[in-house]
């Protein structure tokens, strides 16, 4: 299979960036430094390529049904322009994946979604969202328009600042409360620009349409970033990367154990809802843990996590050069006994054991 | 993009540079590989007196988003580390061929240069 082109990847090779597959799409990794990048994000703003996300709109009279069987948050607590971060279950409440769904202004009296799955996951959830509409016999479209939109993440402390000095409604933007959302344009130009993303910062995501990618990149003059930066800002702040930090497959996991419970509202009824219940009702045997090498080295993913004796407990998920903390830090999953701050453990890198302690994520202080 | 390729030294396919000195062989790599690799962030080194074998690994260089072996272009006793690294692994970005050496080796048989890729072989490669 070919890769996917994100409508910039030419405007990306003229400005040199780096490029790297990720979920079966050529992305821009990096386009000066990473470290420039990084800071420029956590300093003043950057902007992301992001048009690898998946975008499924959900609409019709069932629309609020369907998205609340197959994901695990309430929709029925958001308002129109309102967005969640979810995580979408099997039914032993493991992730699929994890998500942000919008709920969308209403169009025909009825209720409409949009939700951002992670790239490559796309037509797999289109999928599961169509057979558990027939299945249930439910009333509502599932519409797969992850090639009608780019998607920019503009993040950082200025983010807004400039998104007004760009957008045609200032205020509207301006005014924006976290994880809401608003029309807005840019250049007359048709756009959804929603007060998220997955840095730590303050920021935007902004939907545009595929064909006019070009000059809503072009509007925000600011420093380009890539996966490279994107993976060591949400490292810091202690997010979870799918197909990393869990995966269906190689790496099953509940919100419970990966520590995004909060996603998960039992109060309401969704495919795997009973047995998250009942893992939280036992309790779980391993968490995601952030860690610090206290020796020098650098932690990557699948690197053994090991007690004081040597013997293997657990596995690094992610790992990284922190540019802001100049420390080497990293995500992984170990038995709860050993998940407490401060915790000595070890890390064979390369066969060599250096010195860890556990640490309470984020890493640094996110807003 | 164009690297600079000094001819005053040879390569290996494997992006490490060999520089004869009055001293043995100077050891490092090349601005491709530095650019390649992205912000170097730590290395791993052999101590003094270690010995090696050329085209085996000799130690790891890693940047924020990659990690990469080593390989010795020449067989040979290690006679100085580049111990600024250490602190600083950022100077194998900004000075590859200068600063940002690696290691002095005093070498076995300095023939085995003869095997290595010239400058333009190099840069043809990374062309």
């Amino acid at each position: 299979m070919s890769l996917q082109m994100p409508p910039l990847r030419r405007v990306h090779d003229d400005r040199g960036a780096k490029v790297t597959e990720f979920g079966g799409w050529e992305m821009p990794v990096e386009f000066d430094s990473i470290r420039e990048e990084h800071q420029a994000v956590r300093e003043n703003v950057g902007k992301f390529d992001v048009s690898h996300m998946g975008e499924i709109e959900v609409a019709g009279p069932d629309a609020t049904q369907l998205m609340q069987r197959l994901t695990s948050n309430d929709v029925t607590a958001l308002d129109v322009r309102d967005s969640q971060y979810a995580v979408i279950p099997d039914t032993d409440g493991v992730i699929i994946d994890d998500t942000v769904l919008y709920r969308l202004p209403d169009a025909d009296g009825h209720r409409r979604y949009l939700f951002i799955p992670n790239a490559g996951n796309d037509e797999a959830m289109a999928e599961r969202w169509r057979t558990h509409r027939d299945e249930l016999g439910l009333e509502a479209t599932v519409d797969n328009q992850t090639q009608e939109y780019a998607m920019f993440a503009i993040q950082g402390p200025n983010a807004r600042s400039l998104a007004a000095d760009v957008v045609d409604e200032p205020k509207a933007v301006g005014d924006l409360g976290r994880f809401e959302a608003t029309d807005a344009s840019i250049d007359g130009i048709e756009c959804w620009i929603a007060r998220t993303g997955y840095t730590g910062e303050d920021g935007l995501e902004v939907l545009a349409p595929w064909d006019e990618a070009e000059p809503i990149w072009a509007a925000f003059d600011c420093q380009p970033c890539g996966l490279g930066a994107r993976d060591t800002l949400r490292l810091e702040a202690g997010f979870v990367l799918a197909g990393q930090d869990f995966d269906h497959e190689s790496n099953p996991r509940t919100p419970y154990e990966c520590g995004i419970g909060f996603t998960v509202k039992l109060d309401t009824e969704f495919v795997g809802r009973d047995a998250l219940e009942q893992v939280k009702e036992e309790g779980i045997e391993e968490k995601l843990v952030g860690f610090r090498l206290v020796d020098r080295g650098i932690a990557r993913h699948g690197y053994d996590i090991l007690n004081g004796d040597g013997d293997p407990i657990g596995t690094v998920t992610s790992g990284t050069m922190s540019p802001t903390l100049e420390a080497a830090i990293g995500m992984g999953y170990v038995p709860v006994e050993y998940a407490d701050e401060g915790t000595v453990v070890r890390i064979d890198v390369r066969g060599r054991n250096k010195k860890a302690k556990i640490e309470t994520t984020p890493f640094i202080d996110t807003v | 993009m164009s690297f600079d390729t000094p001819d005053d030294r040879r390569y290996l396919e494997s992006h490490e540079w060999a520089l004869e000195t009055d001293d043995g062989v100077k050891v490092g790599i090349s601005d491709f590989a530095q650019d390649e690799l992205g912000d170097v962030v730590f290395v791993e080194l052999p101590d003094e007196g270690d010995s090696m074998t050329q085209e085996e690994a000799f130690g790891v260089i890693e940047s924020i988003k990659a990690v990469s072996d080593l390989y010795a272009p020449i067989s040979g006793t290690v006679t100085a580390v580049n111990e600024d690294l250490f602190d600083a692994p950022e100077l194998v970005n900004e000075d590859p061929f200068g600063d940002g050496w690696m290691l002095e080796i005093d070498p076995d048989d300095e023939s085995e240069l003869e095997a290595l890729l010239s400058a333009e072989a190099y840069s043809d490669q990374v062309a």
